[in-house]
C-alpha cells in the first residue's frame, strides 16, 4: 500500500483522531497549569494514575461516566498536593512536579499489585463503545474520522472549545492568563493569586487524568503498566507547539497523532519492512523536538512561567 | 498565608525539620505495608537489615549507590547551573554503548592503557548527548527539560536497535544482548574477595572532584553565578552560554560514567535493563544532597538503602517491592519542604 493510500483511507483518519484524543485532554491540563504560570511536570504520572483510577472504577463494577470522575477527582488530589508544594510554598516547579509524577506512578502500581495480586495478564472492562452521529457519520472521510468515535473524543474537542471560551472570553479566564503574565496586577486587583494558580493546578490535573483515563476506558480497555509511556511529556511539547493557545494545541495533538498513525501503517509496508521497527518508535519523540525548535522562536510564553509568587515580596 | 525569611536559622531548625521528612517518610511507608498486610512496626527494622544488615547486603548497596553517585553527581552539577538536564538516563546508555563498542575487543590493549581511554570516550559520548539540547536551549531558546526527556526515549530505542543488529552478541540466541568485555576492559575489584568494583572508587573520586572544581575553579564560580542569576552573571560579563556548555560537558560526562561502571564494573555486557532508571533516581539523589558534590555520596548510599533494603523487605514482609519508588517520592517532596521551611517561616494571615 502506498503512503498516498493510507493518508486518503478512512480508517487512518479515524485512528488519527482516537490518538489525538487522550493527548488533547493532557496537553489542555497542561496549558490551563502554565497559562496561570505553573509548569506540571506531574503529568506523566497523573496520566498513570487517571488510566488506573478508571479503569479500576469500572473493573469493580462502577459505571463508565463514574469512572471518569473517579479518574478526574484522583487527578485532582496530586493537583491540589503539586499546587500546595509549588504554589504557596514556592518550590520549584522542576523538582515538584517530577517527584509528583514518581509518587504517582510508584502508589499507582503499588494500588495494582494490592488490587490484583494474583493476575497474569491484565483483565479487560467493557468499555467506552464508537457512537456514530447520524447524518454526519455518512460524510466520506471526514464522517468515519470525526463523527464515529467514542464519546470521550467528543468530549475532548468540546473541551477544546469550552477551555478557548473560559480562557478569552470570561473574567475567570482572564484572571487565570493574567496570573501567569502579571501576577502583582492580579493581587492589585484584589484577587488572590495562590487561590487562581491552586484552582488552575486542580483542573489542569484533572484533565491529564482524563487523558489517561481514556487509554484505558476508550482505546485498550485493561490497565498495564508502562502504558503511557512519555505521552504526557509529548503534551507538553505539544503546548509549546500551540504557543499555549487550545486550537492550536488541538491542531498539533492531532498532527502529531496523525505522524504516529501513519508510522504504524508504514511499518506494515514493503518499505517499512526493511527498517527497523524501532526507528518508527523513535520518530514521534524526534518529530516533537523539532517542532520545539521550529516553534520555540515565534512562542508567546506566559511572562510568569515558573516564577513563584510570594505576596508582599518585591 | 505568606512566607519570610528567617535569617539567622538555628541549629533545631536546620536539623529539625528534616529529620521530621524523614521520619514521616518513614511512617507512611509502614501505613502503606500496613496496608497491603504486613506489620508496620518492622518495616523500618527490616529495610535497614536488608540494607546494611549483613557484609553481602552492604557490598550490594554499596554497588546499587555507584551508578547513582555519579548520575547524581551529573545533575548535581547541571542543576546548580540552572541547567534542568533530565536526560541523564540518556547519557548513561551512550557511555554504556561506548563502553561495549571499545571493551568486546576492537581494541586490545592492556587495561592500564584500555580503561582510561574507554573512561575518557564515554564521557565525551555522554556530553554530545546533553550537547544537542543545550545548544538548542542557547541557540533557540527551547526548554531543555522537554528535550531531554524526550531523547531518553529516543536513545533508549536506540540501544535497543544496536542490541538486536550491530552490537548483538552472536552467541546470545536471540536474546538482545551486547557480547562480553574482554578481561581487559573490566574494571577490577576493590578487595580481593568482596564484590565491590573499582568503579564505585571511581564514583567518590568524582565526587571529590566535582567538589574542587565548583570550589576551587573559577569555572565552579561561574556555574554558581549562571545559577543563581543568569542576567546578572550575564551583566558581569561572565559568558553565560559558554558556561551552559561546559557545565553539560561535564554532566553528561559523569552520567555517561555510570554506564561505564555499570557495564565495566557490574555485569560485563549491556543489556536494555542495565538501568532501572538511574538517571531519574540521580534527580532524587542530587535533591537530597542540596546540589552538594559530598552530599550527593550520602544520599546515593541512602537512597541506595532504600532500594536495597525495600526489595529485601518487601520479599520478606510480602508487600508489593514499589515501595521504595513511593518512599523515595515522598522523602524527595517532603525533603525540598523541609529545606526550604528552614529558611523561611510560615505566617498565617
Amino acid at each position: 500500500m502506498d503512503i498516498l493510500d493510507i493518508l486518503i483511507s478512512a480508517s487512518f483518519w479515524t485512528a488519527a483522531i482516537r490518538i489525538a484524543s487522550p493527548l488533547i485532554f493532557a496537553a489542555l491540563g497542561e496549558l490551563i497549569c502554565e497559562r496561570a504560570g505553573v509548569l506540571n511536570l506531574g503529568i506523566e504520572g497523573i496520566m498513570v494514575v487517571g488510566a488506573f483510577a478508571g479503569w479500576l472504577t469500572v473493573y469493580l463494577g462502577g459505571g463508565l461516566w463514574f469512572g471518569v470522575a473517579v479518574a478526574m477527582l484522583s487527578g485532582m488530589a496530586f493537583g491540589l498536593l503539586h499546587g500546595l508544594l509549588t504554589v504557596p510554598f514556592g518550590l520549584s516547579q522542576h523538582v515538584v512536579g517530577l517527584g509528583i509524577t514518581l509518587l504517582a506512578t510508584s502508589l499507582t502500581y503499588y494500588s495494582y499489585r494490592l488490587a490484583l495480586p494474583e493476575v497474569t495478564s491484565p483483565p479487560k472492562i467493557e468499555a467506552f463503545q464508537p457512537f456514530e452521529i447520524p447524518v454526519l457519520s455518512d460524510i466520506p472521510l471526514l464522517g468515519p474520522a470525526l463523527f464515529s468515535q467514542t464519546p470521550l473524543t467528543y468530549l475532548a474537542f468540546v473541551l477544546v472549545l469550552v477551555v478557548s471560551i473560559v480562557l478569552y472570553r470570561t473574567p475567570v479566564g482572564l484572571a487565570v492568563r493574567a496570573a501567569g503574565e502579571n501576577p502583582a496586577a492580579v493581587e492589585a486587583q484584589g484577587l488572590s493569586v495562590t487561590a487562581i494558580r491552586m484552582g488552575a493546578v486542580m483542573v489542569g490535573s484533572g484533565l491529564m487524568a482524563v487523558g489517561g483515563a481514556f487509554l484505558t476506558m476508550s482505546a485498550f480497555n485493561s490497565f498495564f503498566f508502562e502504558m503511557i509511556n512519555g505521552r504526557g511529556w509529548i503534551c507538553i511539547a505539544l503546548v509549546v507547539f500551540g504557543s499555549w493557545k487550545p486550537g492550536k494545541t488541538l491542531l498539533g495533538a492531532v498532527l502529531f497523532a496523525a505522524f504516529d498513525a501513519l508510522q504504524i501503517r508504514v511499518q506494515q509496508t514493503p518499505l517499512g519492512a526493511d527498517i527497523p521497527y524501532q526507528i518508527f518508535l523513535m520518530a514521534p519523540y524526534i518529530l516533537s523536538i523539532l517542532a520545539l525548535v521550529v516553534m520555540s522562536r515565534r512562542a508567546q510564553v506566559p511572562a510568569a512561567l515558573m516564577v513563584p509568587f510570594n505576596k508582599g515580596e518585591r | 498565608m505568606r512566607l519570610e525569611p528567617v535569617n539567622n536559622p538555628s541549629w533545631v531548625r536546620m536539623l529539625g525539620l528534616p529529620a521530621v521528612a524523614i521520619l514521616s517518610t518513614i511512617i507512611a511507608a509502614s501505613l502503606l505495608a500496613m496496608i497491603a498486610g504486613a506489620n508496620p512496626f518492622s518495616v523500618l527494622g527490616l529495610i535497614i537489615k536488608g540494607a546494611f544488615g549483613s557484609k553481602f547486603a552492604t557490598l550490594e548497596t554499596l554497588n546499587r549507590a555507584t551508578p547513582l553517585i555519579f548520575t547524581g553527581l551529573a545533575v548535581a552539577v547541571a542543576f546548580k547551573a540552572k541547567l534542568w538536564n533530565i536526560g541523564a538516563e540518556a547519557q548513561l546508555y551512550v557511555g554504556a554503548v561506548v563502553t561495549v563498542v571499545l571493551g568486546t575487543g576492537a581494541l586490545a590493549w592492556p587495561s592500564a592503557v584500555l580503561l582510561p581511554t574507554m573512561a575518557v570516550a564515554t564521557m565525551l559520548a555522554g556530553a554530545v548527548v546533553l550537547l544537542v539540547p543545550t545548544f538548542l536551549k542557547t541557540r533557540f531558546g527551547v526548554d531543555e527539560v522537554v528535550t531531554t526527556l524526550l531523547l531518553n526515549f529516543v536513545v533508549l530505542l536506540w540501544v535497543s536497535m544496536l542490541l538486536e543488529g550491530a552490537l548483538k552478541d552472536p552467541m546470545g540466541l536471540g536474546w538482545p544482548k551486547s557480547a562480553r568485555l574482554i578481561a581487559e576492559a573490566r574494571l577490577p575489584r576493590m578487595v580481593d574477595g568482596l564484590r565491590l568494583h573499582w568503579g564505585f572508587g571511581l564514583a567518590l573520586i568524582s565526587a571529590v572532584v566535582v567538589w574542587l572544581i565548583q570550589r576551587r575553579t573559577t569555572l565552579g564560580y561561574e556555574m554558581r553565578a549562571v545559577g543563581l542569576n543568569a542576567g546578572a552573571a550575564r551583566f558581569a560579563g561572565i559568558p553565560v552560554n559558554a558556561v551552559l556548555i561546559k557545565t553539560a560537558l561535564l554532566s553528561g560526562g559523569l552520567a555517561a560514567l555510570a554506564g561505564f561502571s555499570e557495564v565495566a564494573g557490574l555485569k560485563g555486557s549491556l543489556t536494555l535493563d542495565i538501568s532501572p532508571g538511574f538517571g531519574y533516581t540521580g534527580i532524587i539523589v542530587a535533591m537530597l544532597a542540596l546540589l552538594n558534590p559530598l552530599g550527593v555520596v550520602v544520599a546515593a548510599l541512602f537512597v541506595a538503602g532504600i532500594f536495597v533494603g525495600a526489595d529485601s523487605m518487601s520479599r520478606a514482609a510480602g508487600v508489593p517491592t514499589y515501595l521504595a519508588d513511593i518512599m523515595l517520592a515522598l522523602a524527595l517532596l517532603m525533603m525540598v519542604l523541609a529545606i526550604m521551611l528552614t529558611r523561611f517561616k510560615v505566617r498565617w494571615r
